[in-house]
């Protein structure tokens, strides 16, 4: 190939991606610019105009107004709560993993592993849905505990707020669990077969095997999730609370994802939505560059 | 020969000697598991036993384990719902339409990233993966998408997702694993970017792409926001979005379905007329459905997907 002919191909080639370049400029950074409207007093029809300029009068109003102040410290405690639970339990699906591993009657394996997985792939308003059908005051978890006297009149458990962070918790391991541990089961697949024949030989235990054998083989995946999870810690998604916030359990299950949801269609508040979601995103960028720095440290190479 | 004569002894598969502790483990092992596998099915099931039985013994939560007075009416008149026919095709059409864009603009810039010939390829590669790490907010977006004039239209379940950088880079890793001569020939050839990529990259990549597929279209079928957000026209509900209100507001869904045709319901026997809970058990049953139905057949390729995202991630 001619210098020339080249040339012209290397700008033939990127002629091709030009127009999906646009749709991520679009669709992707174009609304980047819409970060000025945190430092603006927007009102929707109106247009934009200098003399609408704030400055930095909503990052203020975050730390100052009494009330927006108490708003944000609420919502901080239910993130940090809910982000803290899934990170104190994120051992979770790795001793599923590690268990689901233990049992020997493949079809009985396989089928668990099946049907613990099919709940990750429904969305999060049938999770809503299952959950109202199941607990509602005739569903199934109040009729069976009202026959066995347990209790002598139904429980609205979703619109209690007794443990909500827990129940969360819950909803959301009922739906990831199963899922999670495939990555574990296949790193246990990996472990070579001898080095526990060989210990076995030795006269260990399975508990022996599982704690000096297992375990550490799938360490080093352990500690990914647990970077990406401190990396994601203030982002929970907002659909999950979406679907099971109501008026009784609001201030415990707004998270910052719902309450940046909340504050912009919800009470109109618009500027201040975006202030409280470039701040969030601002910290989350510095957290996946610490966590991703850390990881290299540790590991020798990070996610990213 | 003679060192190996020591070790003869040993069985080639060597057992645990079966204390009573590893027994013990078995036992709590299979509970342990047979309660998870019984917490994820049982609600499904449940739900379903309850779409299908006397509603007025549904309705008082009288339907635990058997089906009771089985008929099949729920389902017959779900189907007359307003909007919920409509919804399903909108459903039916973004997961169709969605996940051919996802896979096409995947599979393409995934190739196209490949060929190191590329006029600032290294840069336009990083700015289209540096998407993943930031978003711009719901604000943001919502002016974006009213400034091109999406909202309430079609276009916006499919345009602002129709890029993926994850799947770009797990086609584009997929294809740099392939044996390259194929596409160095077709080039001494004189074939062009775009016969390569039809002729000689996309039949190679189909296992890559069924596992894009898989994920798109479960994806599209599953998302609830942006209708939440940037719909208000009825005629573009999504099933996700219209079975969220019929649980929120399932009582006003009751009086629409059974109000409409009173008098002819009198005559209808009580047991099949309709309640709330029927109306959000059924709804609740045809959405989920298609995903019970693809998921078991293809669950080899989602287990690809995680396992190609774990090693990338």
């Amino acid at each position: 190939m001619t210098k020339k002919k080249k040339k012209w191909r290397s700008y033939q080639e990127f002629l091709y991606i030009l127009p999906f370049l646009v749709i991520v400029l679009l669709f992707s950074y174009y609304p980047l610019y819409g970060w000025v409207y945190a430092f603006f007093d927007y009102k929707p029809p109106q247009a934009l105009t200098p003399d609408k300029f704030v400055g930095l009068k909503w990052f203020q109003y975050m730390v100052e107004n009494q009330v927006k102040v108490k708003q944000l410290l609420q919502v901080l405690r239910n993130t940090f709560a809910i982000s803290g639970l899934s990170l104190l339990f994120s051992w979770f699906p790795m001793m599923f993993a590690v268990f689901l591993n233990e049992i020997k009657c493949v079809p009985f394996k396989k089928f668990v592993q099946t049907v613990t997985t099919i709940p990750n792939f429904i969305s999060w308003v049938l999770v809503f849905s299952i959950a109202y059908s199941v607990l509602n005051s005739t569903g199934v978890v109040n009729t069976v505990l009202m026959n066995l006297h347990v209790i002598d009149r139904p429980i609205d458990f979703l619109k209690s707020t007794e443990h909500i962070y827990f129940k969360q918790w819950l909803w959301l391991t009922w739906k990831n669990a199963g899922w999670a541990a495939i990555m574990y089961i296949a790193a246990i697949t990996g472990i070579d077969e001898q080095m526990i024949e060989a210990a076995k030989v030795d006269g260990a235990s399975r508990m022996q095997v599982i704690r000096h054998i297992t375990i550490p083989s799938i360490l080093p995946t352990y500690f990914v999730i647990v970077m990406l999870n401190l990396a994601n810690f203030l982002t929970n998604g907002m659909e999950q609370f979406y679907v099971f916030q109501n008026s009784f359990n609001k201030d415990y299950i707004q998270v910052l994802d719902l309450y940046v949801y909340n504050l912009a269609m919800g009470s109109g508040g618009y500027s201040l939505s975006v202030a409280v979601s470039i701040l969030k995103t601002i910290v989350s960028i510095i957290l996946l560059t610490l966590t991703n720095g850390f990881s290299k440290l540790v590991r020798g190479e990070g996610f990213i | 020969m003679k060192k190996n004569k020591d070790y003869d002894h040993i069985p080639s598969k060597v057992h645990y000697k079966r204390s009573f502790g590893d027994i013990l483990i078995s036992v709590i092992t299979y509970i342990v598991y047979s309660i998870f596998a019984f917490v994820c099915v049982y609600p499904f099931y449940y739900i379903f036993i309850n779409s299908i039985s006397s509603n007025t013994l549904s309705d008082k939560g009288k339907i635990i384990f058997l089906p009771k007075e089985i008929h099949l009416t729920n389902y017959a008149s779900v189907m007359k719902l307003e909007g919920l026919f409509d919804a399903a095709k909108i459903s039916l059409a973004r997961t169709a339409i969605g996940t051919l864009v996802v896979v096409f603009t995947s599979a393409f810039l995934g190739y196209m990233f490949t060929s190191k010939n590329m006029w600032g390829r290294k840069f336009w590669y990083r700015f289209i993966a540096a998407t993943m790490y930031f978003n711009a907010g719901i604000i943001p977006l919502y002016i974006t998408m009213t400034n091109l004039k999406l909202t309430n239209n079609f276009w916006i379940y499919v345009l602002p997702t129709a890029i993926s950088p994850f799947y770009m880079i797990l086609c584009k890793t997929f294809i740099e694993a392939t044996p390259g001569e194929l596409r160095e020939a077709a080039v001494i050839d004189g074939a062009g970017t775009l016969t390569i990529f039809f002729r000689i990259i996309l039949p190679v990549i189909k296992p890559i792409l069924a596992t894009v597929a898989i994920f798109t279209a479960v994806n599209q079928w599953n998302a609830f926001q942006d209708t939440l957000i940037y719909i208000t026209d009825k005629k573009l509900n999504t099933l996700q979005f219209v079975l969220y209100q019929y649980i929120t507001q399932s009582s006003s869904i009751k009086a629409l379905l059974n109000g409409s045709s009173s008098s002819a319901n009198i005559a209808a026997s009580m047991a099949k007329m309709q309640t709330a809970t029927s109306v959000r058990m059924t709804v609740t049953i045809v959405v989920v459905t298609p995903i019970l139905l693809v998921y078991p057949f293809f669950q080899k390729y989602f287990t690809k997907g995680i396992m190609i995202g774990a090693v990338k991630g």
